[in-house]
């Protein structure tokens, strides 16, 4: 090891209950602490929680900072209400993805308003590089990292918000979908948001990195009898991929823009300036050369990332993630095809190790929950 | 199978050997530890009988959710024998990997690799190092 790896708060707890951990984006991360399919299965059954400490928890403060962060994002800051929460993407001056972000927009107690980034881990470094130099422009905008003083913990699952809300002052249930709120939990301060990265319902919670052993212990205990589990990163990725959602460093990355990405609902180019705007106008107008597709195979042999995706025996793609759906019970990819093949009937294969398996275009999610 | 009799790859594999008046057969499987490594199996590739393998070859591999391993042959010779149960029973592998879990037999041609391979304390320590 060359360099020593970070720990969440929750580390510990980890390593006694035996969790498999792994270097994730310079963090030493649970992939899973029995079963990634038990994991899994909880999650779209019942509930689990997550560690994601290890995300990046950017604040903004002053009042030029909505107006900063609606220069660097490419969706609209500036008319966001306290309570909002915006998927966005931070863009350079050629239209490339440089990570993918939620913006919060948030009140504290006593009513200080500020801006809340929650960006990758493997990207927080790179946003912080990039979004510092650009801050003299905007005079009175300060930026805190609070990554290592606050941790964040997932609740996902059908069953998620019946165990959180009785820890929590302000309900979850309350929240509408992509919104949030500074609470308490145990009489300690605490943001709640309807979010998630599982293709269920749910929430995520921010607190203090000294308190986060009790909330995950109180989580766990209220989630006992409801079958809630905690899960790793392993169960994380096979639900996001499940839920067709992009992951940075596999679908997204700076040589890939938006519209390729099937992102062009977080891009608002109306009657705004931003960093990498009026390139993201014109690739809009272009056809992009590839497209981000989801792929169903039969059998059980699993695509991987960088496998090839073939048509009539010539590359026309690569696979960016793969795995065994354990809900739907078979393989399936995300992947970049030439868009002639993106929208073609003409059958498409992966090379799986060498053997082309056959591979079907099928719409994204691959999973999707009934909304109640 | 006594998994502390057993001989063992570097890659997990694991090998037994019985001589019947000079014609001898390996039995290979592959460890406890490296199938509760992989986790959550999916898929299991076997070679057909007949083929021949030399030591050290990929004979077939063995997929989870998470990653797939290659299954090398620990000594060279010709598949006679293979576990046809297994995929259809991918748990056999964890429930029982040193008896019903086996995934082939060998008619032994050259067994010289065997001095290669760890015992069962190596075994254990490289375990122990990679856990």
């Amino acid at each position: 090891m060359t360099t020593a790896l970070a720990h969440t708060p929750l580390h510990a707890w980890h390593k006694d209950q035996g969790a498999r951990l792994v270097d994730f984006a310079g963090w030493s991360m649970p992939v899973q602490y029995t079963s990634i399919v038990d994991e899994h299965v909880a999650t779209r059954t019942a509930a689990s929680i997550f560690d994601i400490s290890h995300m990046g928890r950017l604040r903004f403060d002053g009042d030029n900072a909505a107006s900063f962060l609606d220069h660097l994002l490419t969706r609209r800051v500036t008319d966001m209400e306290p309570g909002q929460i915006r998927y966005a993407l931070l863009t350079n001056d050629q239209g490339g993805i440089l990570d993918d972000v939620l913006v919060y927009y948030l009140e504290s107690p006593h009513g200080a308003r500020y801006f809340l980034l929650v960006v990758n881990a493997s990207n927080r470094d790179k946003v912080i590089a990039w979004t510092q130099p650009q801050l003299a422009a905007f005079p009175g905008v300060t930026m805190q990292d609070r990554t290592t003083d606050t941790a964040m913990i997932a609740v996902q699952g059908p069953a998620a918000l019946e165990i959180v809300d009785p820890l929590l002052d302000s309900p979850a249930a309350s929240l509408k979908y992509y919104t949030g709120t500074v609470t308490r939990q145990m009489k300690k301060v605490c943001i709640v948001s309807r979010t998630g990265y599982t293709g269920e319902d749910g929430c995520e919670l921010i607190v203090k990195a000294s308190e986060a052993v009790q909330v995950w212990n109180n989580l766990l205990m209220a989630g006992r009898d409801r079958g809630c589990l905690a899960a790793g990163l392993g169960a994380r990725d096979t639900l996001r991929l499940e839920a067709g959602m992009p992951l940075y460093g596999h679908e997204l990355s700076e040589q890939v823009n938006p519209f390729q990405a099937g992102l062009g609902f977080a891009v608002n180019l109306a009657e705004r300036e931003f960093v990498g705007h009026e390139e993201l106008r014109l690739l809009r107008e272009a056809t992009g050369n590839q497209r981000r597709v989801g792929l169903s195979l039969t059998g059980r042999r699993v695509p991987r990332e960088n496998y090839s995706v073939l048509c009539a025996g010539q590359q026309v793609g690569h696979v960016t993630s793969g795995t065994f759906s354990p809900t739907l019970n078979k393989p399936i990819a995300m992947a970049y095809v030439n868009t002639a093949n993106a929208e073609s009937e003409h059958g498409l294969d992966i090379d799986i190790r060498g053997k082309p398996t056959p591979a079907t275009l099928v719409p994204l999610p691959f999973y999707s929950r009934n909304r109640k | 199978m006594n998994p502390e009799e057993l001989f063992y790859c570097e890659t997990h594999e694991w090998v037994s050997i019985t001589d019947e008046g000079g014609s001898k057969t390996a039995t290979v499987g592959i460890s406890k530890f490296a199938v509760d490594q992989l986790t959550d199996l999916v898929f299991m590739e076997l070679p057909e009988p007949g083929t021949e393998v030399a030591a050290g070859d990929e004979f077939g591999e063995v997929e989870s959710v998470k990653a797939v391993s290659s299954l090398y042959a620990p000594v060279a010779g010709k598949i006679l024998e293979v576990n046809h149960d297994l995929p259809d029973k991918l748990e056999t592998l964890s429930e029982d990997p040193y008896g019903a879990g086996w995934i082939i037999r060998l008619e032994v041609s050259d067994d010289s690799a065997l001095e290669n391979l760890l015992d069962y304390q190596a075994y254990q320590k490289q375990c122990a190092e990679e856990d």
